[in-house]
């Protein structure tokens, strides 16, 4: 029987390109989304090019209410889950007005984080499993430019390693993925440096191969791993004075 | 941002929009001109200009048919998408170019051509329908009995009749990835051409022809012709796994080459062994798919060998009455010039008619040429020798020929220009390419 990769937030760039690259391995998909109607493609597409199952669910990462239902709903529990949602915001807006920096907020971390806590009790009651969420370099210092989403994020980075901490004698993994700029619609049209930039199909081949090799935390390009220690080690008087 | 084709030259500033559904399309077009692009693959400036709409989002495949061998897919599928997905399981592209790396809508856009032309036709023979959507937003399906006219003109339109969203194309049904293939030595052109009218029934051919070469030896060439092998006709080995055909993986070309690597000397002596190399392994025998269709494709970004400022590639057909007299001054032009590329290729056409497609029934001759003032000084000259034969121009290769020979070798674009400018479609769509012949 083929593994099954539920994703959560599959309408993204880079859910896509995951949903490729695991579909290509073999596995089975649960495609989840807040409009599954945007999804229809890409699962016909999956089904074409890889011969695998594909449904496609609906799931709003600010409706926690709705996660019991949302789970009783999945056909099977799945052995890996790839939680892509995430949302940037603005910063100034989120600065100015409490509800778009709560969206923000819990966008990318209360919701993401539920959800996989959720995930996390039912693969330690069956014995085993994957867990891989996307974090992101934001969450290594809060920066002026992103603070709110940073602050989410450093949230969720957290929330993950706890849960791997605790899961770790329990047959389930948990992996961070920091990708680092990726080239999708979120940055479309920025001028990003192309040396720090990876593209969506990149992540991908990078979260399959590290999930092989149990990595904990994955930074897509190591550069990344460089960039965010010297940002992480310059002492708070002086970076705060930075505008980086 | 820079924006270029395969040949890296010439090169525009231009902004590229990305995409995913067909209502970001629709506005973007209602924003103002632009050029639809897929993987960049054309050689000069078709894709390129103030805006390129990627198709590079638009990449679903939609629906596959195992009884007719029908697929439809998205504009941006490219072709290695459809033969990783479909070979497997007995089906292989109708008619493929040189390169697997091109999308769906790039080759109905340039209607592509493969090695088997004479026998079976270009691209757009094996495209049922596609939908296009045009200045208005409106989405059309066009096919050969539904809004004909439109599909006629959109097979070989250069991407300036709209943006072709989603396409059918009937695939090949073939029982494995080998090819049976026959190479034959032609010691000079006329021996080359004799021996494609002596294989014209072998349902590929092509030839790699030594531009390099002089008096008697002028013209000759490598002709190697395929067949789809047959599951009787692989080895044992081979027949329990019949499309698990690959080629090597490939090396990629770490860095732009210095102009001076590319020289007079370099070509002859790497002509001079391709051919001798090749003379020594004539007959028959079994080859993957990817090295027979793709040989290009193992050298990833091949395109560098040319140096930073890139490379032109000339490719004309000249019809069967001139082919010989035509194609004569052609090498005689380029070996006195002493210019040249590594590769040259030539391959018979048969006929073809169509509203603006390359093909004709005759020969076409490619080559590459780097970007520098002899290769200037020269392709004028080729072009006049092409037209004084009553030949034509390939546009997905073209970077530079003048309007005023584009009107005189093939009036049909006059014709679509008119066409363009009556219907809107002009305003909405341009490339750096239409605007320089005024297509």
């Amino acid at each position: 029987m083929k593994p099954t990769l539920l994703i959560l937030g599959a309408t993204s760039d880079m859910a896509q390109a995951c949903a490729q690259k695991y579909a290509a391995e073999g596995y089975d998909l649960q495609l989840a989304a807040r409009d599954p109607e945007a999804l229809a493609a890409e699962a016909q597409d999956l089904r074409l090019r890889h011969r695998v199952e594909v449904s496609t669910h609906t799931f709003d990462v600010l409706d926690t209410a709705g996660f019991a239902a949302f789970l009783e709903a999945l056909h099977v529990l799945p052995d890996t889950v790839l939680c892509a949602v995430g949302f940037m915001g603005d910063q100034p807006a989120s600065q100015a007005n409490p509800e778009a920096a709560a969206v923000v907020m819990r966008s990318n971390y209360e919701g993401p984080a539920l959800i996989l806590g959720a995930l996390a009790e039912r693969m330690e009651a069956r014995g085993h499993g994957t867990i891989i969420g996307i974090s992101s370099v934001a969450g290594d210092r809060g920066r002026a430019s992103n603070y709110v989403y940073g602050s989410a994020k450093a949230g969720f980075t957290a929330f993950l390693s706890g849960l791997r901490n605790r899961l770790a004698k329990k047959g389930v993994h948990v992996m961070t993925v920091k990708p680092g700029f990726v080239a999708t619609r979120m940055t479309e049209g920025l001028p990003l440096n192309p040396r720090l930039t990876a593209q969506p199909a990149e992540v991908a081949t990078a979260i399959w191969n590290a999930q092989k090799h149990h990595r904990n935390t994955l930074y897509v390009k190591p550069i990344w791993l460089a960039v965010m220690t010297v940002i992480r080690l310059l002492p708070e008087a002086l970076f705060k004075r930075t505008s980086l | 941002m820079q924006l270029m084709g395969w040949g890296r030259f010439p090169r525009t500033e231009g902004q590229v929009s990305t995409p995913r559904t067909e209502a970001e399309i629709a506005a973007l077009i209602a924003g103002g001109p632009l050029i639809a692009r897929g993987m960049g693959r054309a050689y000069g400036d078709a894709a390129i200009g103030a805006h390129a709409l990627s198709t590079a989002r638009m990449n679903h495949m939609l629906d596959f048919d195992p009884e007719t061998g029908q697929l439809v897919a998205e504009a941006g599928v490219t072709l290695k998408d459809i033969i990783a997905a479909f070979l497997p399981r007995g089906w292989f592209l109708s008619v493929t170019p040189g390169t697997q790396f091109v999308s769906l809508g790039g080759a109905i856009a340039s209607d592509v051509h493969g090695k088997n032309h004479h026998t079976e036709g270009s691209f757009g023979t094996f495209v049922d329908w596609f939908d296009l959507m045009g200045a208005d937003g409106i989405v059309r399906r066009c096919a050969r009995d539904r809004n004909a006219d439109l599909f006629h003109w959109t097979l070989g339109g250069m991407g300036l009749t709209g943006v072709i969203l989603r396409a059918a194309i009937r695939l090949k049904k073939v029982q494995s990835g080998w090819i049976r293939q026959t190479s034959i030595a032609a010691p000079n052109l006329q021996a080359a051409l004799d021996a494609f009218e002596a294989t014209y029934s072998a349902t590929y051919s092509m030839a790699w022809i030594d531009c390099a070469a002089t008096g008697d030896r002028m013209g000759r060439s490598l002709v190697m012709n395929g067949e789809h092998a047959t599951l009787d006709q692989l080895p044992p080995a081979k027949r329990a796994n019949p499309f698990a055909a690959r080629g090597h993986l490939s090396p990629r070309v770490p860095v732009d080459f210095p102009g001076i690597a590319l020289n007079r000397w370099s070509i002859r002596a790497f002509n001079e062994l391709y051919y001798h190399k090749g003379r020594l392994s004539t007959g028959t025998g079994l080859i993957g798919w990817e090295p027979f269709f793709y040989p290009l494709d193992a050298i990833r970004d091949w395109n560098r060998i040319y140096g930073r400022r890139g490379f032109m590639q000339f490719q004309c057909v000249v019809p069967l009455e001139t082919k010989a007299e035509g194609l004569t001054q052609i090498l005689r032009a380029i070996s006195a010039s002493g210019s040249g590329s590594f590769l040259a290729v030539l391959k018979r056409f048969g006929p073809q008619e169509s509203r603006l497609s390359f093909p004709m029934e005759g020969y076409t001759l490619a080559l590459d040429f780097p970007v520098n003032t002899r290769s200037l000084a020269l392709m004028p000259m080729l072009d006049a020798i092409t037209a004084g034969h009553g030949g034509r121009f390939y546009l997905a290769k073209d970077s530079r020929i003048s309007a005023e020979t584009l009107r005189r070798t093939d009036p049909r674009w006059a014709e679509f220009a008119r066409m363009r400018q009556d219907t809107g479609l002009k305003a909405a769509f341009t490339s750096a390419q239409s605007e320089r012949l005024g297509t």
